[in-house]
């Protein structure tokens, strides 16, 4: 029944975010701050990752291609199609529910606590509007980073690959070119856009609506987490057989 | 003038306020004091609108609070300044933009105008020379103080205070206390405080309501709680042996 009441809350919520808006020279501030916070803040992790996954995700691929038969650029080809379609949507988008996310639910939730929302609230501003909407505008950047993640993913398994000395960098890049669909960047991107939906407005309910003190900000923050990732997986698999199959 | 009539707020089962009936008038600070408990937070959260009540009236100068529209709601809201008990001071923002913020919110002031304004404020309340501190870096009282700087910025017509000396020394405290009463008179504004603070409701009480398990059990000022029967406020306002002996000195030289 809780979780009835919260799914409800959580359509509520945001309905209410776009309502009552915000004065835009105040609201630009906010989504500059937020896109300053939630992605230029989030790209050297993000890249960190990106770079070495994909040289960790070549370097197994080119371990388990054992039969001679089997063309060497097929690494390229399994590291780009991984990297493209789950890894840098899917897998960045879930360390991104615990970066951001748990960031944004620390940060409203002491708000909340330190009754600063109620401020908003007795002034006649829309709290929600003003703390979650800039967060989903901003979030809407997202997919530039997935696009870096992308690049550096691939750049890292040519780099593991080529010093490695598993294949050759002729042989990487064919791969990497083989049989390439674009509709598949377009399946990763609208992948991506879902996911940055969610990653503002779950760890933004968390916090909103939380009760109780600075303990509690912890347990919202660890409660976003899980359920960011749950619903990105969940929607990763919708997404999937809707788009691909 | 805010008027209250027969206020009714219910948690589920729980009954918080049962009927309250008062009012709050311009130019005099309004107390509301009783025990943790008794139903004075909600009272105020009530009187501010962050919960409906199931059963009443608050009217605003003639304007019934629940009757007002979204957007009539929000305009009034813009005229009332609050000072919560933690100060609620926006964390990433200076001192002066905190005493900004209402101004960049519900007026049209160029950057200049909305500065002199909050250096008006901040001179009133004495905190010239915290413009470009954080919250974080200023001491409770100074927290305090910007949160009325804050609440008065925009000319409010109704202050509240959830409770202004909690956490304060005391000499701090009748700082405070005064500030506060000389806004109000000054701006002539109807203000609400929320205390349990005894030195407060002696210092600035014009008007004090006590409130008892959701119920008004007493109304009157700082000179008439000396003279008071009611048990109900005497265990409570006099209940340490310090208040005692000011009562019995206050009482004999006014026979």
């Amino acid at each position: 029944m809780n979780y009835l009441h919260n799914i409800g809350l959580y359509f509520l919520m945001i309905r209410e975010m776009f309502r009552k808006p915000t004065k835009w020279p105040v609201m630009k501030h906010l989504i500059l701050k937020d896109i300053d916070d939630l992605i230029i803040g989030s790209l050297g992790i993000v890249a960190f990752i990106a770079f070495f996954v994909g040289g960790v995700v070549t370097i197994q691929t080119a371990l388990n291609i054992s039969n001679p038969l089997i063309p060497k650029y097929l690494v390229g080809f399994a590291t780009r199609q991984s990297i493209i379609l789950e890894f840098a949507p899917t897998f960045i988008s879930i360390i991104m529910a615990g970066k951001v996310g748990s960031f944004i639910t620390s940060s409203i939730g002491t708000m909340r606590v330190t009754e600063q929302i109620d401020a908003l609230e007795v002034m006649g501003i829309n709290g929600l509007n003003y703390l979650v909407f800039p967060k989903v505008i901003a979030l809407m950047l997202y997919p530039f980073a997935i696009a870096i993640a992308m690049f550096l993913g691939i750049l890292g398994g040519m780099a593991a690959c080529v010093y490695g000395g598993f294949t050759s960098l002729e042989d990487y890049i064919t791969g990497v070119q083989m049989d390439f669909m674009p509709f598949h960047i377009t399946y990763a991107f609208i992948k991506t856009f879902v996911f940055a939906f969610l990653l503002a407005t779950i760890p933004s309910f968390h916090g909103y609506f939380m009760k109780g003190g600075a303990l509690e900000v912890g347990k919202a923050s660890t409660t976003a987490f899980v359920w960011t990732s749950v619903m990105i997986i969940l929607l990763n698999y919708i997404l999937t057989q809707m788009l691909l199959s | 003038m805010i008027e209250v009539k027969d206020l009714y707020k219910s948690f589920g089962d729980a009954d918080i306020l049962k009927g309250i009936s008062t009012s709050f008038e311009k130019g005099k600070t309004n107390l509301i004091i009783g025990q943790s408990g008794s139903g004075k937070t909600v009272f105020l959260k009530c009187l501010l609108g962050l919960f409906s009540h199931e059963r009443g009236s608050i009217s605003y100068d003639g304007k019934i609070y629940s009757q007002l529209t979204e957007d009539q709601k929000r305009d009034l809201r813009a005229e009332i300044g609050m000072v919560f008990q933690g100060s609620a001071l926006f964390d990433s923002m200076t001192i002066s933009e905190n005493v900004m913020f209402p101004l960049r919110m519900f007026t049209t002031m160029s950057k200049a105008e909305m500065e002199n304004r909050a250096d008006v404020v901040l001179k009133r309340v004495n905190l010239a020379d915290a413009h470009n501190k954080m919250p974080s870096e200023a001491s409770g009282g100074m927290q305090k103080r910007a949160a009325i700087a804050r609440a008065i910025v925009n000319n409010p017509k109704y202050l509240f205070c959830d409770e202004p000396n909690s956490g304060l020394d005391p000499k701090t405290a009748i700082v405070i206390d005064n500030l506060i009463q000389e806004i109000t008179e000054e701006y002539n504004i109807v203000t609400v405080i929320n205390s349990h603070d005894m030195n407060s409701v002696m210092e600035i009480g014009e008007k004090i309501i006590f409130l008892k398990d959701g119920l008004k059990a007493w109304e009157g000022s700082k000179h008439t709680i000396f003279k008071t029967d009611n048990e109900v406020v005497t265990d409570f306002v006099y209940s340490s042996n310090l208040f005692k002996k000011v009562r019995k000195m206050y009482i004999e030289e006014n026979q």
